[in-house]
């Protein structure tokens, strides 16, 4: 049986390079899939904490962020549709209207 | 044997992770992105949770990633501009951050787990299958967690479709 700690760190690690990915990247839809990469990184702790208990309430969960996963994704891939068809632009830096 | 397997797709995930961040072209990140999604549904079935591997793999590349790319392909997204001035406060600030980020993950997860203070004996799995249990606790003690979400599916659904149309 493989450990937790090497999911535990599995999971760290896709969290922190979407984390990085979200900060450097100036793509509005490139900086939407770091978001999505970041939630996967805690699906993996959850699915792993779920085995290492024995308990399918982790699992659940996971099926849960899912749900708001595939929301969150058609809600903002209609905000990048609307934003692109005003600014004519993906770059983020270029909508920065409320921006102090 | 358990462990080479996991080791080969943890390096294939997280090299495609990376390769994220690399790549300038929008759907060379998606294209990365699903392989990462798909060596986490083989993590998700060798730690057995069949359930959720298949809904990785439907959920996550079959609809998530299907939209993206659908949505890079309608806007034609194409390379990116190279980061200019604007961007120069998270050039300086970002780097320093996420690696305060991966000592305070990596310190976590080594002081809290290294020896593996709570392990619990594994019990066998029960009569039911993984999917059958899932079933059996999502219909009973999350019935209204899993109700609110429909709510909040219908809604998602009407805000795409407000936000996409031309005139508000």
């Amino acid at each position: 049986m493989i450990p937790l700690t090497y999911y535990l760190l599995l999971s760290a690690a896709l969290f922190t390079l979407g984390v990085l990915g979200f900060l450097i990247k100036r793509n509005v839809i490139s900086m939407f899939m770091c978001i999505e990469l970041m939630l996967n990184a805690v699906n993996l702790s959850f699915v792993a904490l779920a085995r290492q208990f024995s308990l399918l309430d982790g699992q659940i969960f996971v099926f849960f962020v899912m749900a708001v996963a595939a929301a969150e994704a058609a809600v903002g891939l209609g905000i990048v549709v609307a934003l692109f068809r005003n600014r004519h632009t993906l770059d983020v830096d270029e909508a920065r209207l409320m921006k102090w | 044997m358990e462990l080479g397997v996991f080791v080969v797709l943890a390096v294939i995930s997280v090299a495609s992770a990376a390769n994220i961040l690399i790549q300038r072209q929008p759907i060379y990140s998606a294209l990365s992105l699903i392989l990462t999604f798909v060596c986490l549904a083989g993590i998700y079935l060798q730690m057995h949770a069949e359930f959720i591997a298949v809904m990785q793999v439907v959920i996550y590349t079959g609809a998530i990633m299907v939209l993206f790319v659908f949505v890079i392909m309608l806007l034609n997204a194409h390379e990116e501009v190279n980061p200019h001035h604007k961007t120069r406060v998270v050039r300086f600030l970002g780097i320093p951050l996420v690696i305060l980020l991966v000592v305070e993950l990596g310190s976590i997860i080594f002081y809290s787990f290294a020896e593996e203070t709570f392990v619990i004996p594994q019990s066998a799995p029960g009569p039911l299958g993984n999917t059958q249990s899932i079933g059996m606790l999502l219909y009973t003690d999350y019935a209204v967690p899993l109700e609110l979400t429909s709510i909040l599916l219908l809604v998602a659904i009407v805000g795409a479709i407000l936000l996409a149309k031309k005139e508000l």
